[in-house]
C-alpha cells in the first residue's frame, strides 16, 4: 500500500497496472454479457444458420493461439527471447487467421445479412464486437512483437507483454462463450 | 500568449478536420461498395466518430501512449512548463489531478448552463396553455424546426445535458478530492485521467450538435421504436452519450486503483475520509453498468444505420430488451449522481457541527450497500412497459430495500447534527438544504417503487418532481456545498459570504416551489414530455409558478458564478485551515501546491474526532520518517 507516486517502484506500478487491467476486463465483460443476454432473448431455442466446419476451424485457431500466447510470456519470463518472439508471432498469425475466417469468410458466405431479422442482428453484432476486440488484440500483439524486436522487455520487467497476454486470453474466454452461443445452442433458424 | 498553442484549440481544429475527413471516408467506402456516395445519416455518424478521435489526437491526450507503442520512454515529471502562464494549463492536456478536477468542474458548470437555458426555454412555453413561444419563426430559421418537436428536443436535451453535467461534476469531485483526501500526490494513472476528461469535450460537442441536426423527441431514455424514427439528431445523442460514457469507465478505473493502492501510511479503509468511500462506491457502478447503456445505444445506432433488427418487433426484435439494457445502467446511474453528493454531506457535517460523524463504519457500508442494491432494481422503471408481470414483485421489493442503506445515512446525519455546535456558513447551508430536499426525494420515491401506485403515477410530472428532488438534494446542493467549501483550497481566496448566502436563500425556496408544483401537477394527472395541456384542466397558475421558480433558480446560479469568478480573482486571501478541519488537505497551503504533500503524512487516528482532546487524525510531519523509497 501507499507508495507515493512520482517515485513509485516498478513493483508498485506493476500492482497498479494489474489492478487497472483487471478492472478494465471486468468492465468490458459487461458488454459481452449484454450481447449474450440479447442473443438468448431474441433467438430463444434457435441459432443462426452458419457454416459448422468453418466455426470449428476458427475456434480451434483462437484456442491454440492462447496456448502460444502463454508460451511467449513464459519464455520471456525465463529469459528466452527467441521463444518469446516466436510465440508472439504465432499468436499474431493465428489471430489474423481467426479474423479472416470470421469477417472475411463467414460474413460473406452467411445466407443472411445484418438486416435479415434477429439472427442477422445477433450474429453480426456478436461476431462484430468480438472481432473488433480480436483486431485490437492483434494490433497490441504487433506492437509487442515490434518492441520485442527492438530489444525491449526483460525477464523481470515486461508489463506490456503480460497485459497483452491477459487481454488475449480474455478475448479467447469470450469466444468460448460466444462459439456455443452462435454455433451450438438451439436449432438453426429456418 | 498565442491561442494557437493551447491544446484545446488544437483539439477543436482537429475535430473539425477529422469530421470532414470522416465524412469523406464514409462516402469513399460507400462508392467502393456500389452505393450512392451521399446519405446523410451514415456520413454524419462516420464524420462524428472520426472527429472525436481526431480531437483526442489533436489535443495531445494520446501522445504518451503513442510513444509507448513505439517503444519510447516518457517523462514522469508532471510539472508544468514554467515558461507558460499558469492559466494555460487548464486549456491543454495536464496530468495534475487538481488541474483535471477543475477542468471537469468548469466543463460541468458550462453544461449546467446549457441544460439550464434549454429548461428556461421550455419552461416559458409551459407557463401558459397553447404552443406560444416555441412556435416563433426564429427557431425555424436557426434550427429548421419549431413547435412541439422543438419542445421535445429541448426537454430531451435538458435531461441528457444535465446528466452529462452531473457526470462531469462527479468527476470533478472525485479527481480533485480523492488523491488529496487519502494523501496521494496524484491519481494512479495520470494519463488515463487526462484522457477521461478530454474525451468529454468532443462528446459534449457531438451531443449538443443534435439540436442543429433535427433534434430528437424521445426524452433522454431514447426508447425504440421512436428512437429508430427520430431525426438525425438522435444519432448525435446516442454517439455523444456513448463517448461521455467512455470517460465514466476510464475515470472509474482510476478512482478504484487510487483508493486501493495510494492511501497514506496508516490510512486503513476505515480511516479514510468518508468521501473516498462514496467515490469508491460510485466508481464500481460506473465501471460496470456504463457498458450496458453503451451497448444499448450502439445497438440502436446499428439498427438505424444497417437495419439490424434488435428492437423492432416485426423483424424479430424486442423493444423491451432495449429497456432492460438501458435501465441496467440508467438506474444505477442515479446512484452515480447522488453517492458523491451524499459523501460530501457526510464529509462536511462533522466540520460544521464540531462532532464526530455518527456511525462512520455504517455510513461507509451504506454507500456500498446502495451501489450493490442499485444493480437489482432497474425494472421498476418498466412496471407499465409490458414486461412479464411476475418480474414486477421482486423488483418492487428490491427497490424498497434501497431505503435501508439510505436511511442509515439520514440516521447518521441527524445523529451528527444532534446537539452539535452548528455554524451555518454557505457550505453548511447547502448541506442542510441537501438533507431536506433529499428527504423529500426519499419520501416521494416509494410510491413510484410500489407497483399499484406507480401504475397511476408513471410518466406523470410526479416522476419529474421526485427526480428533481433526488438530483438537487443528492447532487446540485452538495455540489455547490463542495465548491464553496473547497473554493479556498482551489483558488487560495475566499468567496463572498453574502452572495453565497443569497444564492442559497434564493435557490432553496425557489426549488421547493418548483418541485412541489411538479408533484402537485403530476398527482392531478399532468403527463410528462408533453408540450401542451388543455387550459380547461386549470394547470396554468401552477405552471406559471413553476416557471417563475425555475427562473429564480437560474438567476441564483448566475449569482453563484459571478461570486466564484469574481472571488477567484479579487477575493480575500484565504490563509491556512479556513474551516478548522481535521482533514489532511487543509493542513497544507492554499491553493494546494503542485504535488500536494511535500512528504507523506501518517494517519494516527480517526478522521472525525472533532471535540476530542489529543486525538489527532494525521501527523503531517512524522518525526524521523526515513526518506521515501
Amino acid at each position: 500500500m501507499a507508495d507515493h507516486h512520482m517515485t513509485a517502484s516498478y513493483k508498485e506500478r506493476l500492482a497498479r497496472n494489474r489492478m487497472g487491467l483487471w478492472l478494465f476486463i471486468i468492465s468490458d465483460a459487461f458488454v459481452f454479457i449484454g450481447l449474450f443476454v440479447a442473443r438468448v432473448v431474441l433467438l430463444p431455442g434457435q441459432r443462426p444458420h452458419l457454416e459448422q466446419g468453418l466455426g470449428l476451424v476458427v475456434t480451434t485457431m483462437l484456442l491454440v493461439s492462447s496456448f502460444f500466447m502463454n508460451r511467449a510470456e513464459t519464455e520471456l519470463a525465463h529469459g528466452n527471447r527467441a521463444g518469446f518472439m516466436r510465440g508472439t508471432l504465432i499468436t499474431l498469425v493465428l489471430g489474423t487467421i481467426f479474423l479472416i475466417g470470421v469477417v472475411g469468410i463467414e460474413w460473406q458466405i452467411a445466407p443472411f445479412g445484418p438486416a435479415d431479422g434477429a439472427q442477422g442482428a445477433i450474429f453480426y453484432a456478436m461476431t462484430g464486437f468480438h472481432a473488433f476486440h480480436v483486431l485490437t488484440g492483434v494490433i497490441f500483439l504487433a506492437i509487442v512483437w515490434n518492441n520485442g524486436r527492438k530489444g525491449h522487455y526483460s525477464a523481470e520487467e515486461h508489463w506490456a507483454v503480460e497485459a497483452c497476454a491477459v487481454y488475449w486470453h480474455f478475448i479467447d474466454v469470450v469466444w468460448i462463450f460466444f462459439y456455443p452461443a452462435l454455433y451450438l445452442m438451439g436449432t438453426p433458424v429456418l | 500568449m498565442n491561442l494557437l498553442s493551447l491544446g484545446l484549440v488544437h483539439g477543436l481544429i482537429a475535430q473539425i478536420a477529422g469530421t470532414i475527413f470522416g465524412m469523406a471516408l464514409v462516402m469513399f467506402f460507400r462508392v467502393v461498395a456500389g452505393l450512392p456516395a451521399w446519405e446523410r445519416e451514415p456520413v454524419f455518424v462516420g464524420g462524428a466518430i472520426v472527429g472525436a478521435i481526431a480531437f483526442m489526437i489533436g489535443v495531445g491526450a494520446l501522445n504518451d501512449w503513442f510513444k509507448w507503442a513505439r517503444g519510447e520512454k516518457t517523462s514522469d515529471d508532471i510539472s508544468p512548463d514554467p515558461d507558460k502562464p499558469n492559466w494555460t494549463r487548464f486549456f491543454s492536456v495536464d496530468y495534475d489531478h487538481k488541474v483535471i478536477g477543475i477542468q471537469y468542474g468548469v466543463t460541468s458548470v458550462l453544461l449546467l448552463g446549457f441544460g439550464g437555458i434549454f429548461a428556461m426555454l421550455f419552461r416559458l412555453e409551459l407557463a401558459e396553455a397553447g404552443i406560444t413561444i416555441l412556435n416563433s419563426d426564429i427557431f425555424e430559421l436557426i434550427l429548421g424546426y419549431s413547435g412541439p418537436h422543438l419542445y421535445n428536443s429541448l426537454m430531451s436535451l435538458h435531461g441528457i445535458v444535465m446528466i452529462a453535467s452531473i457526470l462531469l461534476g462527479v468527476g470533478a469531485m472525485s479527481n480533485y478530492l480523492v488523491p488529496m483526501l487519502i494523501g496521494a500526490n496524484d491519481m494512479a494513472f495520470p494519463r488515463l485521467n487526462a484522457f477521461a476528461f478530454w474525451i468529454n469535450v468532443p462528446g459534449a460537442i457531438i451531443l449538443l450538435s443534435s439540436l442543429f441536426l433535427g433534434g430528437f423527441d424521445t426524452g433522454w431514455v431514447g426508447y425504440p421504436p421512436l428512437s429508430l424514427r427520430a431525426p438525425l439528431g438522435m444519432q448525435m445523442f446516442l454517439l455523444g452519450v456513448y463517448i461521455v460514457g467512455l470517460s465514466s469507465i476510464s475515470g472509474a478505473i482510476n478512482v478504484i486503483v487510487t483508493v486501493f493502492r495510494l492511501r497514506a501510511p496508516g490510512m486503513t479503509m476505515m480511516r479514510m475520509p468518508i468521501f473516498a468511500w462514496a467515490a469508491l462506491a460510485t466508481a464500481f457502478i460506473q465501471l460496470t453498468a456504463t457498458q450496458l447503456i453503451g451497448l444499448s445505444f450502439q445497438l440502436t445506432m446499428l439498427e438505424r444505420l444497417l437495419g439490424m433488427g434488435f428492437f423492432t418487433p416485426d423483424v424479430g426484435g424486442d423493444p423491451i430488451l432495449y429497456q432492460h439494457l438501458f435501465w441496467f445502467y440508467s438506474h444505477p446511474a442515479v446512484y452515480v449522481f447522488i453517492l458523491p453528493g451524499l459523501g460530501v454531506i457526510s464529509e462536511l457535517l462533522p466540520v460544521f457541527t464540531r462532532k464526530p460523524l455518527f456511525g462512520y463504519r455504517w455510513v461507509a457500508y451504506s454507500s456500498m450497500g446502495i451501489a450493490l442494491v442499485g444493480f437489482f432494481v432497474w425494472a421498476h422503471h418498466m412496471f407499465s412497459s409490458g414486461m412479464s408481470p411476475y418480474l414486477r414483485i421482486p423488483f418492487m421489493y428490491a427497490t424498497l430495500l434501497v431505503a435501508i442503506p439510505t436511511g442509515v445515512k439520514f440516521f447518521s446525519w441527524v445523529g451528527t447534527l444532534w446537539r452539535g455546535k452548528i455554524t451555518t456558513p454557505t457550505p453548511m447551508l447547502f448541506v442542510l438544504g441537501s438533507i431536506v430536499i433529499f428527504l423529500m426525494g426519499g419520501v416521494t420515491g416509494p410510491p413510484l417503487g410500489t407497483i399499484a401506485t406507480d401504475l397511476h403515477l408513471h410518466d406523470t410530472w410526479y416522476v419529474v418532481g421526485h427526480f428533481h428532488d433526488t438530483m438537487f438534494g443528492g447532487y446540485v446542493f452538495p455540489f455547490f456545498a463542495a465548491i464553496y467549501y473547497w473554493f479556498p483550497k482551489m483558488t487560495g481566496r475566499k468567496y463572498d459570504e453574502r452572495l453565497g448566502k443569497l444564492h442559497f436563500w434564493l435557490m432553496f425556496p425557489a426549488f421547493m416551489v418548483m418541485t412541489l408544483g411538479q408533484i402537485f401537477l403530476g398527482m392531478l394527472g399532468m403527463r410528462r414530455r408533453v408540450a401542451d395541456y388543455d387550459p380547461a384542466l386549470g394547470f396554468d397558475p401552477t405552471q406559471l409558478l413553476i416557471t417563475i421558480a425555475g427562473f429564480a433558480i437560474f438567476i441564483s446560479v448566475i449569482i453563484a458564478l459571478y461570486n466564484l469568478i469574481r472571488s477567484a480573482r479579487k477575493g480575500e486571501v484565504a490563509v491556512g485551515n479556513v474551516w478548522n478541519s481535521r482533514s489532511p488537505e487543509w493542513q497544507i497551503p492554499n491553493p494546494a501546491p503542485l504535488h500536494n504533500y511535500a512528504h507523506p503524512f501518517h494517519v494516527v487516528g480517526q478522521p472525525y474526532d472533532y471535540g476530542l482532546q489529543d486525538a489527532p487524525y494525521v501527523d503531517m510531519d512524522p518525526a524521523g520518517t526515513p526518506a521515501h523509497s
